[in-house]
Parts: structure tokens; C-alpha cells; sequence
């Protein structure tokens, strides 16, 4: 404890990182040090094509990193990258609550609005439909579907969970439509525990 | 006269030496007709039990197929016949075991079990061990007390008896799990429990069995054992990706013998039961393992009729195995010699619970830190509860050696749990899971969004594991799948295109869309559904674009939910693109269904008209839409020449616009099951309204003759793309047409 207490001290702003957060000494530990493996000219901040180099194969990468960068930013230093890296820590069960707490990075609704913002690019709180067909689709089916399918399954996902007929799925309708899933257990990754 | 073959050649003839007339001989046919009559009449009892539904939802199956197999045992016992030795060890082991292993590895929910394979495992090796041993050595401590008269039982012994009876067999308990919806992880950790114990408990058995012959254990028997306990597992495994692996490359080349498809599959399976079984090891991992592989890529292979009639045969055979089994357990439970010691039995049943609870809840403990998904007391009092035992132990008691000198006490101790736990526990476990609350599973996810959504979400934590450095759960799980699309497909499906979940979770919900409007239209012409649910037409009212008299709205639902050319786009694109039976054929079909339906129509109503316009109609849309189709040309341009349809100009323009939305909304929303909205229209409302529409029609009226069943139409297909009732509008190039 105490050897990683005074290791800690080399992380910047470690003990306000550790409240904010909620990880534990040894996870924002192992995150530094995956930090600067990762910043591989130690300039102490990461640029996209660090994280894009991890990512190549992942048909999702860009917008991985992309949410990794405020927007306007270019570089990402290690708070941002924990902050970030927050919202997949696994929610605790029996976590107390009081009310002046701000919501903690990994609950429920912080995980879907990152999911959210993969596809929301623009930011305009809405995924219309060309933000989900060209892109996210495009992306994940490759060259399996031809236009036409492509936009039918874009039609489709959108009249599924489209309810104020705006055909664009907001926050809201999202969250709807997943309410049934374990979003937990989906967007959780057990080494940040 | 002489005979050569049987004994029970019965001449009717009075002639001595003269051609017998009748004769009959029964020793011929007896092993086949006594089987048949087994089969049927435990089906005939199965038949019994469904009639009057109640009794299934409250009484699980195999209660009252014992039940009627002690009744009937005690019929025989009573004329002194012995019954059929079905349950010795061959018979059993190699003609009804494997139908029931490949079944539950047929239809086992792949992905839950992968991603809980672990926690299965832990709960069936090491569970089983620990009941095991702990259960065999409680007994041991018992037999020592002399008050018992139970001293001649020893160690090993026990042991071979509580390895026999901790396995599971949870078919009554995964039925109401299945019935009441419990969560999918307590399902599929009874139900890999249930499959792999039997695995676990036949490498036990046969190490004590052989132990038990030993006069003195040495150590290095037990590390022995350990090492055979590897062997027998592993190379099950991997004698079934083996056979696997072959069958799903057999099937590759099926496409020219249909009708033998369904055989590769049985007689891999059974190849891969049998040859794990001649070299001793677990050949009920051989028989999963191979039906998991095989089905994937040979269902993919295969054509849809062999894919039906593979999990057909399959549950079929497993069903019959499964009667028969309970059924003889009731009857030889009756016929067979028991020795009753109050002692034994009364403490097995304590402790086959005790070290069931106890052992799921240690393991619980240690297990739950390494799952997203924890087990809560609720859980594991299912998983505890679920526990019964079945078939195995029984077989596995009766073949055991008559070395053992109190080989009939073991027999009815084993039927006596068999019995409790089947009985007892079978009967409450549907009201307690109901009672406590257990956890409910999610079963309406069958959504596209939750589909794109969950894949987005495995890609998103793929990445962040990358970022992290660490190979999670989903790094294994892309690594694989990038192996199976870059060399398994390849090598073991003919048609190699890979498809993602998106895509078939897409066709798979239009294909019901397509099924259910076509259902509903087909059975329903006469009564004039409406597909547009009642949600839509709401949507329409709120539009501020336009604004539609109540009257039209309804008579464009109607004229819309005559309009089959849509459904028939949709069953075209289907046989088009994704294979289902030819085009020719479908249409004949529904040219035949429209012809009788027009039939039962009276001959001057407007409904009359109307179908005959459409039937008309119908062969000209489809070589349109398959000509589009075929051209690859988008829908929204296409419509404007897609159909000709309504000469009704009053309503076209005023229609147009909405209909468009009205129509795919329906689409959509058919799944929402406009059925039941449809059909509560009466005929007669929409009697009046087509009468309404026949009056504003005015001249456009004449164009339809009521003409008879004339597909050769050609003049009301080439001109009026102005006329169409589907003319683009502004709107089309939102929606896009739902072809």
C-alpha cells in the first residue's frame, strides 16, 4: 500500500484522479504505465495516431479515438485518457448515494451516452440516419450488405426505436431501446476493476 | 411340418404335409414388436398426459411417466413377466443415451454457454467431484456405526455409489426454468452442468469401479486417476471437433443429394459417440462437442427442408429415449429386487442435499469474483434446487458388478433419490423459482437496434481492451471469430460469404414481417384488414402537412391493405436475394389462393372488383419488381414506374404523400402485430367505404372490369406511372421504399 502510495505521486494529479474516477491505486497504476507505453516519444500527452495505431484492425477505431479528444483538442494527456477510460469501469453493486454526489463516470447512463456519442459525430444529440448508415453501419458490415440493404437496415433501426417520428434517434429513444439490456455486464471491463 | 427358425410355428392346417394356410411366428418379430409396443405405449401415456393441459405445468413430464411405468410395472410383476432389459448398461449406453446427449448439444444456446463456459465447468467438474467425495465420505463415516448393520460397505465402495449419484439430470428442472423464464445464466450453468456431470460421473464411476476391485490404493493410483480424468475429457473433445469438422466438410458437397443430407449428421454424431467409446474416454464430450461444431456450418450448408427435418429427427429421437427412459424407471423400480435399509437411504438423501447446497454455494463464492454477472442467494438456491437427478444414475447403478455384495441396497437407495428428487423436487420447483423471484431473462431482445447496438458495444471494449493493453473476454472472442471467417469458412461452407448477426437478425425479422402480412392478407381478403395499425394512422393524424378527411384515411388503409403487390415485393425480394423456394412457385400460389378466395366472394360487391383488379394486377408487379430488383436499381427512383396500379385519380393526389409513410410504417409496425387490429375491422365497415370509393371513383370506375382471371394483362401494366397509387413524392426521398 504504501509503495504504491508514494508511486502514485508520480501520477499527475493521482489522488484527485483516484476520487474522480473511482478506480482503485493499482488500476491508475497500470493505466500510467500503459500510458506511457503507449506515448512512445514521452512527450507526457497522446496523439491520435498512438491510440490509431493500437486500434488498426478494430472497424470501430477512429471513433474510439475520436471520443478519447475533447473537441477542438489534439493531444490527450493522462487525466483525460483516465476519465475516459472511467466510464468502463464495472459499477459497483451497493454503492450509496447521496445527493450532492455528481454521478459517478461509470453508471448506467454515462456508458450508454459514450455509446451514444460513437455515433452522435456531430454532437447534435441526435444519430440521424445518413450518421448511422454511411458510418457506423458502412463500417461494421463491410462489404457483406449492398447499398440497398444497408439503408433498409438503417430504415429499420431507426422506425424500430424512433418514437417522436423525427427519424433520428435521440438520447432518450436510445436508452429506450436498450432498456432491457445488461449494459453493465456489455460495457465493462474487468482489468479496470 | 419341420421348421428351421422359431418355435412357435402354429399350424392351423388340419392336413398334415399340406401347404400351411396360416401360420404365425412369433420369435421372429419379437424383439422389434415388443420394442414398437414399448415406444408406443409410452408415447400413448405422453399423448395422455397433453390432453389435459394442467397437469404438464404443474407436474413435470417425467413424474408421470414414472408414474404410469410403475403402474405398469406392477402389472407384469403381478403375471411374473420380466420386463425388457433396457436399462442394462449396452443397451442403454449405446441406443438411448446418445439421441438425448445430441439433442441437448444440438439445440445448446452457443453464445451463453461460451461466455459462461468457465463457471459451466467449474459447476460440473469440480461439483461433482466435491459432491462426490464429500457425499461418499459422510456415507463411509455413517456405515461405521454397527447400529446400521452397514459395516461391510467399504471405502471405496462408497465412493462408487456416491460418485453414481451425484450426477444431474435436470430435464424436469430446465423445463420450468425454460416455462417461468429464469435468467440465462442459471440456465445454461444447469443445463452445461447437467451435461457435462454425466461426463465427469462416467470417468468416476470407472475409476472406483476399478478401485473398488483393488484390494489396496496407493497414491499413485489417485494422481492416476487425475491424469485419466485429463485424457478422457480433452480427447473427447477433441475426437468431437474431429468428427465435427467432418460432417460440416461433408456437407459441403450435399448439394446434389438432398435427401441424404439429414443422414452426415446422425451418423457422424453416432461415429464420434462410438469411437470415443472404444477407446474409453468420455464419449458424451465427443457427442456435444461434435454436434456444436457440426451445426453451425452445417446448417449453413444444408438446404432448409434438411435443416428442419435434422432438428426434427433430432428432438424426436430424444424424446422417445427420454419416455422410455422414465417409463422403465418405473417399471423396473417395481420388478426388480430391492433391499431397503432405512439407515442408508434416509442419509443419502440428507446428504445428497446437504453437500449439493453447501458445494454451490463454496463454489459460488469462489467463482462470483470472475463473473460481470454475479450470482446472488436467489440464483444459487435455483442452482442448488434445480439439482435432480435422473436416468444416468440409474443406468450407470444397475451395471454395477455383482462383486459388490450389497449391490441391491445401492439399487434402491439409487431409485429411492431418483424418485424423491424427481418427484419432490420436480413438483416444487415451479412454485418456489415463482415464489422467491429468481431473476427473469430478457427474451424480447429480438430488436435490430439491440442487435447493432451490441456489436458496436463488443467492438467499442475490444478497443478499449487494446488500449489497455490486456486480452479480455472480447479480444478471444474477435481473435476467434477472425480465425473462423479467415480459414474454417472458407474450408467447410459452400457458400463462403460471411454474414454479420446485423444482417441475419435483419432478414430474419423482415421475413417475419413478410410472413405475418401475408398471413394476415391471405386469410383475411374478404374482411379487408387493415395492416396499418392503429398507431399509425395517430402518426398520420399529427402530421401538420397535410390534412385528410377520416373517410379518406380509412379507404386509403384499405386500398393499401388490398394492395398485396407490397407484400409481394417483399416475397419477391425474399426469393430473390436470400433463397427461399422459386419465384414461379409462390406466385402459383398465391394466383391459386386469390382465385379461391374470390371464389367465396359475392359476385356484384366492390370487394369483388377489388380482388379481381388486384389478381390482375399481381403477375404484372412481380416481373417488375424482379426486373428492379435484378438491375439493382434503388427503390425510391424506381417507384414511379414500379406499379400500376389504381385508375382512382380523386384519391390518388391527395393520397400519395401519406400513403408512402403509411406503408412503411406499416411495415415496421407490422411486427407490432397489426394483426389483432386488422382483424377486428368488420366486413361491413369496409364494405361501405370501398362503396364510397366506387362513387368518387366516377369514370375511373369502368376501368376495372369485373373481368375474370386474366393474367395476360398487359395494358394496365405499361402506362400511368402518373396514376400509380405509389407516385414519389418529397417524402420518398426520406423513406426509402420497403422492398
Amino acid at each position: 500500500m504504501g509503495s504504491s502510495r508514494s508511486s502514485l505521486r508520480r501520477v499527475p494529479d493521482g489522488q484527485q484522479l483516484l476520487q474522480e474516477t473511482g478506480f482503485s491505486a493499482a488500476v491508475l497504476l497500470r493505466l500510467h504505465q500503459r500510458f506511457q507505453f503507449l506515448d512512445k516519444d514521452s512527450r507526457g500527452h497522446l496523439r491520435s495516431e498512438d491510440l490509431e495505431a493500437e486500434l488498426s484492425e478494430n472497424p470501430m477505431g477512429d471513433r474510439i479515438v475520436g471520443a478519447f479528444f475533447q473537441p477542438g483538442q489534439e493531444t490527450v494527456d493522462f487525466p483525460s485518457f483516465v476519465r475516459v477510460l472511467a466510464h468502463f469501469r464495472p459499477t459497483e453493486k451497493n454503492r450509496t448515494r447521496g445527493g450532492e454526489q455528481p454521478e459517478p463516470a461509470n453508471s448506467r447512463n454515462r456508458k450508454l451516452k459514450f455509446a451514444f456519442q460513437l455515433y452522435d459525430r456531430d454532437r447534435d444529440g441526435k444519430i440521424s440516419r445518413t450518421e448511422l448508415l454511411q458510418q457506423v453501419l458502412r463500417e461494421m458490415l463491410g462489404l457483406q450488405v449492398t447499398e440497398e440493404q444497408l439503408q433498409s437496415i438503417a430504415e429499420r433501426a431507426i422506425q424500430e426505436a424512433d418514437l417522436d417520428r423525427d427519424h433520428a434517434i435521440c438520447f432518450d429513444e436510445f436508452r429506450k431501446s436498450l432498456e432491457k439490456v445488461n449494459i453493465d455486464h456489455k460495457m465493462s471491463v474487468r482489468f479496470l476493476e | 411340418t419341420e421348421n428351421t427358425r422359431g418355435t412357435h410355428i402354429i399350424c392351423f392346417s388340419t392336413l398334415k404335409g399340406k401347404l400351411p394356410v396360416f401360420t404365425m411366428d412369433y420369435s421372429r418379430i419379437q424383439i422389434p414388436f415388443e420394442f414398437t409396443l414399448w415406444v408406443l405405449l409410452a408415447s400413448f401415456s405422453k399423448i395422455g398426459f397433453h390432453i389435459y393441459q394442467k397437469i404438464t405445468i404443474w407436474i413435470p413430464e417425467s413424474c408421470l411417466l414414472i408414474g404410469i411405468g410403475l403402474i405398469v410395472g406392477g402389472i407384469m410383476y403381478s403375471v411374473k413377466e420380466e420386463p425388457p432389459a433396457v436399462l442394462s448398461s449396452d443397451v442403454f449406453f449405446l441406443y438411448m443415451l446418445p439421441p438425448i446427449v445430441l439433442e441437448n448439444g444440438y439445440f445448446m444456446p452457443t453464445r451463453p454457454f461460451f461466455e459462461n463456459v468457465g463457471t459451466v465447468l467449474w459447476y460440473a467438474v469440480v461439483g461433482t467431484l466435491w459432491n462426490s467425495i464429500g457425499i461418499g465420505l459422510s456415507l463411509f463415516a455413517i456405515c461405521q456405526f454397527e447400529v446400521f448393520d452397514l459395516q461391510d460397505i467399504n471405502l471405496q465402495e462408497n465412493l462408487l455409489f456416491a460418485s453414481i449419484i451425484s450426477t444431474v439430470d435436470p430435464v424436469a428442472a430446465l423445463k420450468v426454468f425454460d416455462d417461468v423464464g429464469v435468467n440465462e445464466q442459471i440456465y445454461i450453468v444447469i443445463f452445461g452442468e447437467g451435461l457435462f456431470s454425466d461426463a465427469v460421473t462416467v470417468v468416476l464411476y470407472n475409476m472406483f469401479a476399478f478401485l473398488a476391485d483393488m484390494p489396496v490404493i496407493d497414491s499413485v493410483d489417485v494422481f492416476l486417476g487425475l491424469a485419466r480424468f485429463f485424457v478422457v475429457g480433452i480427447g473427447g473433445v477433441l475426437f468431437g471437433l474431429l468428427f465435427g469438422f467432418m460432417a460440416a466438410f461433408t456437407s459441403r458437397f450435399t448439394s446434389r443429394v438432398r435427401e441424404i443430407e439429414p443422414l452426415f449428421v446422425f451418423m457422424f454424431s453416432y461415429l464420434a459417440y462410438l469411437v470415443a467409446e472404444l477407446f474409453a474416454i468420455s464419449s458424451i464430450m465427443a457427442l456435444i462437442t461434435c454436434a456444436i461444431t457440426m451445426k453451425y456450418y452445417v446448417e449453413e450448408n444444408v438446404s432448409q427442408r434438411s435443416c428442419t427435418t435434422i432438428r426434427h429427427v433430432v428432438k424426436m429421437l430424444a424424446t422417445i429415449s427420454e419416455t422410455l427412459i422414465f417409463f422403465f424407471l418405473g417399471v423396473v423400480t417395481i420388478t426388480t429386487v430391492h433391499e431397503w435399509n432405512w439407515a442408508f437411504i434416509l442419509f443419502t438423501l440428507l446428504f445428497a442435499f446437504l453437500w449439493r447446497g453447501f458445494g454451490i454455494l463454496v463454489l459460488t463464492q469462489i467463482i462470483n469474483p470472475f463473473r460481470t454477472i454475479q450470482f446472488n442467494l436467489k440464483d444459487q438456491f435455483g442452482l442448488a434446487y434445480g439439482g435432480l437427478r435422473g436416468a444416468i444414475c440409474f443406468a450407470l447403478v444397475f451395471t454395477l458388478g455383482n462383486t459388490i455384495n450389497r449391490r441391491n441396497l445401492f439399487v434402491t437407495a439409487s431409485i429411492a433419490i431418483i424418485i424423491f428428487t424427481v418427484f419432490i423436487q420436480g413438483i416444487s420447483i415451479r412454485p418456489i423459482v415463482e415464489y422467491i423471484k429468481i431473476r427473469r431473462t430478457n427474451k424480447d431482445l429480438n430488436t435490430i437496434n439491440v442487435e447493432i447496438h451490441t456489436r458496436t458495444m463488443e467492438h467499442l471494449l475490444c478497443g478499449i481492451e487494446d488500449l489497455c493493453g490486456q486480452w479480455g473476454h472480447y479480444y478471444w472472442k474477435d481473435k476467434f471469430k477472425k480465425f473462423n471467417d479467415r480459414f474454417l469458412r472458407r474450408i467447410l461452407l459452400r457458400d463462403r460469404k460471411a454474414e454479420s448477426s446485423i444482417v441475419s437478425m435483419y432478414k430474419k425479422l423482415e421475413l417475419q414481417n413478410a410472413i405475418e402480412l401475408l398471413d394476415t392478407t391471405m386469410g383475411d381478403i374478404s374482411a379487408a384488414p387493415s395492416l396499418v395499425s392503429l398507431q399509425d394512422e395517430k402518426k398520420e393524424a399529427s402530421r401538420p402537412k397535410k390534412t385528410f378527411k377520416a373517410t379518406d384515411i380509412r379507404k386509403m388503409h384499405d386500398i393499401l391493405s388490398k394492395n398485396m403487390y407490397r407484400i409481394r415485393q417483399r416475397t419477391t425480394a425474399f426469393t430473390s436475394k436470400y433463397g427461399l423456394p422459386d419465384d414461379s412457385q409462390t406466385r402459383e400460389i398465391l394466383i391459386r389462393r386469390h382465385a379461391s378466395i374470390q371464389r367465396s366472394l359475392r359476385a356484384e360487391s366492390f370487394p369483388c372488383k377489388f380482388s379481381h383488379w388486384l389478381i390482375i394486377c399481381l403477375p404484372l408487379v412481380i416481373p417488375e419488381v424482379d426486373r428492379l430488383r435484378s438491375s439493382g436499381v434503388s427503390p425510391r427512383s424506381s417507384s414511379r414506374s414500379l406499379i400500376p396500379m389504381s385508375k382512382l385519380n380523386t384519391i390518388e393526389e391527395r393520397r400519395s404523400p401519406v400513403e408512402a409513410s403509411v406503408f412503411t410504417g406499416s411495415n415496421i409496425r407490422g411486427r407490432r402485430a397489426p394483426v389483432p387490429a386488422a382483424r377486428r375491422r368488420s366486413p361491413n365497415r369496409v364494405d361501405e367505404d370501398e362503396d364510397e370509393i366506387v362513387s368518387e371513383g366516377q369514370g375511373e370506375e369502368r376501368h376495372l372490369p369485373p373481368r375474370g382471371w386474366a393474367p395476360e394483362n398487359r395494358d394496365l401494366g405499361t402506362n400511368e406511372a402518373g396514376n400509380s397509387l405509389l407516385r414519389p413524392s418529397s417524402l420518398r426521398s426520406q423513406r426509402s421504399w420497403r422492398i
